[in-house]
């Protein structure tokens, strides 16, 4: 009588564990489709009037008024210098006679949707301003400031020859691309600083609201403007830039411009927004 | 309120000033001590790749008290710093799995 009971008990324990043991796995596996998936729906559902493309404007898309705002921007954009600039730049010789155009493919015109990409021989992601100045270097130039000016100026030529061309991030099969896109999601939502922000705590969980007398942007879509000129820098920024200057404002000691992390969150925001239009360089408050 | 309870609070308040003052008085040892394990702490937090930017004004303000020969506050600042640079150790060890609870499924 005792097992007629024990029995079934039991097989009905046996498979609920089984019917829960797949469920852990699943949340536990990266699946960096279904995160992309997941990661763009919470932005449409939770800004329904924003139109997908125009979510590239960050906080220009948050409200009608800060939309006329941008309008305006575009019309004399403050960028505007920086751009000329990056063009004479990139076409200028470097002394050996070679230029940025031997570095990249297709000459660099028409490719920044497809940075950062993981390279399989380094083993890591390679972001836009690395590969940049990897090419001085390899061609007997130095290296570039990472975060301004003559950085800024590149990469604003490269992101405007780019415009309105999806963002288009690859992840190769590849366990460690698997992995450098895990660590920069980990690093994405880590709270750190004193003031135990995460890059979610303001992109992810506040977009749209006001922190003192700015408007934060929305994740979806952040990097797609990069670079940037932003008023309260009084100058063109690179994501470097960015992503110290967000480090250092929570009182978080900056690690160094395309240390691993900062690559890897690039490689992460950079994927989760494929689709939305290259729309850099930008303009921000 | 009693004789005997009246004493009993005035041995009380003569310890607690008597203890006051011996922490006031904070030797160079003190501070040297005090700051070497403000030092390690936030080199421990930086092996986590998670250090504040308050922990080192915070040493530096110490180190700025101890060179003008103010070791009270030179002391007092150290043992701040060792703390913050705890709280970033903590941080950075329970947000190994607390990121997870951030993250849009």
């Amino acid at each position: 009588m005792m097992w007629r009971v024990a029995l079934p008990l039991a097989t009905a324990f046996a498979v609920s564990l089984l019917a829960l043991a797949p469920i852990t796995r699943a949340a536990d596996a990266v699946n960096p489709e279904a995160d992309k998936k997941a990661f763009q729906k919470f932005f449409t559902d939770k800004f329904p009037k924003v139109k997908f493309d125009d979510f590239v404007n960050g906080p220009y898309s948050m409200n009608e008024d800060l939309h006329k705002q941008w309008e305006e921007k575009e019309q004399f954009p403050p960028y505007e210098f920086s751009l000329e600039a990056g063009k004479e730049m990139f076409s200028k010789p470097f002394k050996n006679g070679k230029s940025y155009e031997d570095c990249f493919p297709n000459k660099g015109i028409g490719i920044r949707q497809n940075y950062p990409y993981f390279d399989e021989k380094e083993g890591k992601v390679v972001t836009l301003e690395l590969a940049l100045n990897r090419c001085r270097e390899a061609n007997g130039e130095a290296p570039f400031s990472y975060v301004k000016d003559e950085m800024a100026a590149l990469t604003a030529y490269m992101a405007y020859t780019s415009r309105g061309k999806p963002m288009d991030i690859k992840i190769p099969s590849d366990p460690r691309a698997l992995e450098a896109y895990e660590k920069g999601k980990e690093y994405f939502y880590t709270r750190r600083g004193q003031l135990n922000f995460s890059c979610a705590t303001c992109h992810v969980q506040s977009p749209g609201e006001r922190i003192r007398a700015e408007i934060l942007a929305p994740a979806l879509g952040i990097l797609n403007a990069m670079p940037i000129y932003r008023s309260e820098w009084s100058g063109m920024g690179t994501t470097s830039r960015r992503f110290t200057t967000c480090n250092s404002q929570i009182r978080g000691v900056p690690l160094s411009p395309q240390d691993d992390e900062y690559r890897n969150v690039e490689y992460y925001l950079s994927y989760v927004s494929n689709g939305l239009p290259i729309s850099g360089p930008g303009a921000r408050p | 309120m009693s004789a005997a309870m009246k004493m009993t609070l005035l041995a009380g308040a003569m310890a607690l000033l008597a203890g006051t003052g011996a922490a006031e008085a904070a030797s160079e040892a003190d501070y040297k001590a005090a700051y070497a394990a403000a030092e390690a702490a936030n080199k421990e937090a930086g092996a986590l790749r998670n250090q504040w930017t308050t922990t080192a004004s915070t040493l530096a303000a110490s180190k700025k008290a101890a060179d003008a020969g103010d070791f009270d506050a030179a002391l007092a600042q150290a043992r701040e710093a060792e703390a913050l640079a705890k709280a970033s150790i903590f941080q950075a060890t329970s947000e190994k799995e607390r990121w997870k609870d951030l993250e849009i499924r």
